[in-house]
């Protein structure tokens, strides 16, 4: 039973994109307006769900193999790899962490996806691991396409991984994107840019490595990832029986 | 020092990553994370439904919600000593693609204490995914039939106007010799509903 720390450093909501960011259009409407009511996280946030290693199998973080029907699926075929740490830098195990894409022609297999882009049969584009003891994460899969979206008239998502974090606290949980370093869609893309600080943006780069790249097979690509950290409670005034 | 990564909306394609059944993957349903209950958990037999509405009224058709409570004696499964090992305290659901409704098959939850050793009124947390949410909303389900727990809940009580707290505390009702509790979320307009900052 793994316990999350006691209480978390704030959340840098200015990091963060803000809600209503208008050049994505659909956050205008689906954004609250009011303040977010600020509370001293209790067990509720500072629990979270365990996710058992009996919900994952062997394939899971293998896109190029788990939607496999006759055949391997077409594109560039990748290793996404690196870290989950936290705020101090220390690896942070048993994470869950799923993805999702679009599969190299821009198309995602879900059924309110209408791109003209074709399904490719043998890929899903779903994938699920738990981080190891050091924190380290892989999956396989094939780079995603670029695809056009309904936003502004001619507005085109880069390149992008969708990823989902759970780790020993909900106070953790995050859902984010990576992209592809040098990807020139980048400047162009509203959700990216929803990020107000170019730093806080960079973040979400994947890297090419050459050093972890399989010749005469597959590229690598670095991502890690961070998630909030401990704030020290050395001399936090604790009431009597707490 | 670092710092965490950004976030991102989860997108209109959520469903993939995060329950594949309901975006038509062949992934096993039973790997899907829907379920709260095992066969034997403790407690009173509870139903959660609502519609989470956007800025115009309308039901946002694509969210992905999860939630997490305790078990019915306030323990979290996993993570507290003791905690009921028939309940999973976690559920993941769809809105529905042509309605908008979501809808939770649980337990009602026992109090929690805070920090200090006060209790919590009997609360399960909600977390909202979906295109147009640029960073995950958070907000808390109680229970309009915990009028007394209510009045004295410390995160209830964080919230200034009364009539927001009324945003947060789902109707019960009975269908079928069922209860059900009712619980829409209002992402802006006049009732929108409280959400946290942890």
């Amino acid at each position: 039973m793994e316990n999350a720390p006691r209480a978390f450093r704030p959340r840098d909501r200015a990091w963060h994109p803000a809600a209503w960011f208008p050049d994505y259009k659909t956050s205008v409407y689906r954004s609250p307006r009011l303040p977010l009511v600020s509370l001293t996280a209790t067990r509720s946030e500072l629990t979270a769900p365990v996710f058992g290693h009996d919900l994952i199998r062997a394939s899971d973080n293998d896109l190029l193999v788990n939607g496999r029907v006759d055949g391997d699926p077409i594109g560039p075929r990748i290793v996404l790899f690196g870290k989950v740490l936290d705020e101090e830098g220390r690896p942070v195990r048993n994470v869950l962490i799923e993805l999702w894409q679009a599969n190299a022609a821009g198309r995602y297999r879900h059924v309110n996806d209408s791109y003209l882009a074709p399904l490719d049969p043998n890929f899903w584009g779903v994938g699920r691991t738990l981080s190891e003891p050091d924190g380290s994460y892989r999956f396989r899969t094939i780079r995603p396409g670029p695809y056009p979206w309904r936003n502004r008239v001619n507005d085109w998502r880069p390149a992008h991984i969708h990823i989902s974090l759970w780790g020993a606290s909900l106070c953790q949980r995050l859902v984010s994107q990576i992209y592809f370093e040098g990807d020139p869609l980048l400047p162009l893309c509203p959700i990216y840019n929803s990020i107000p600080d170019p730093a806080a943006r960079a973040r979400l780069l994947a890297k090419l490595d050459m050093g972890e790249s399989l010749p005469h097979d597959t590229l690598a690509w670095r991502f890690d990832i961070v998630l909030r950290g401990p704030r020290q409670t050395f001399f936090e005034n604790k009431r009597e029986g707490a | 020092m670092l710092r965490e990564i950004p976030s991102q909306t989860a997108g209109p394609y959520v469903h993939i990553g995060l329950l594949p059944s309901a975006a038509g993957i062949p992934f096993e349903p039973e790997r899907d994370w829907g379920a709260m209950l095992g066969p034997g958990a403790r407690g009173e037999r509870i139903r959660i439904e609502g519609i989470v509405y956007d800025g115009t009224g309308s039901p946002v058709k694509d969210a992905v919600l999860e939630l997490w409570q305790p078990d019915a004696a306030g323990r979290f499964p996993g993570r507290d000593p003791g905690a009921d090992p028939a309940f999973k305290g976690f559920a993941r659901v769809a809105s529905d693609f042509a309605t908008g409704l979501f809808a939770f098959e649980t337990i009602k939850p026992g109090r929690v204490p805070t920090a200090d050793g006060r209790l919590q009124a009997p609360h399960g947390t909600l977390l909202i995914f979906a295109r147009g949410i640029n960073i995950h909303l958070h907000t808390r389900i109680y229970f309009d039939d915990e009028a007394a727990a209510n009045a004295e809940d410390p995160v209830l009580a964080l919230v200034e106007q009364e009539s927001r707290r009324r945003t947060l505390l789902a109707r019960r009702g009975l269908r079928d010799g069922a209860v059900v509790y009712r619980f829409d979320v209002y992402l802006q307009g006049p009732n929108e509903t409280v959400f946290f900052d942890a």
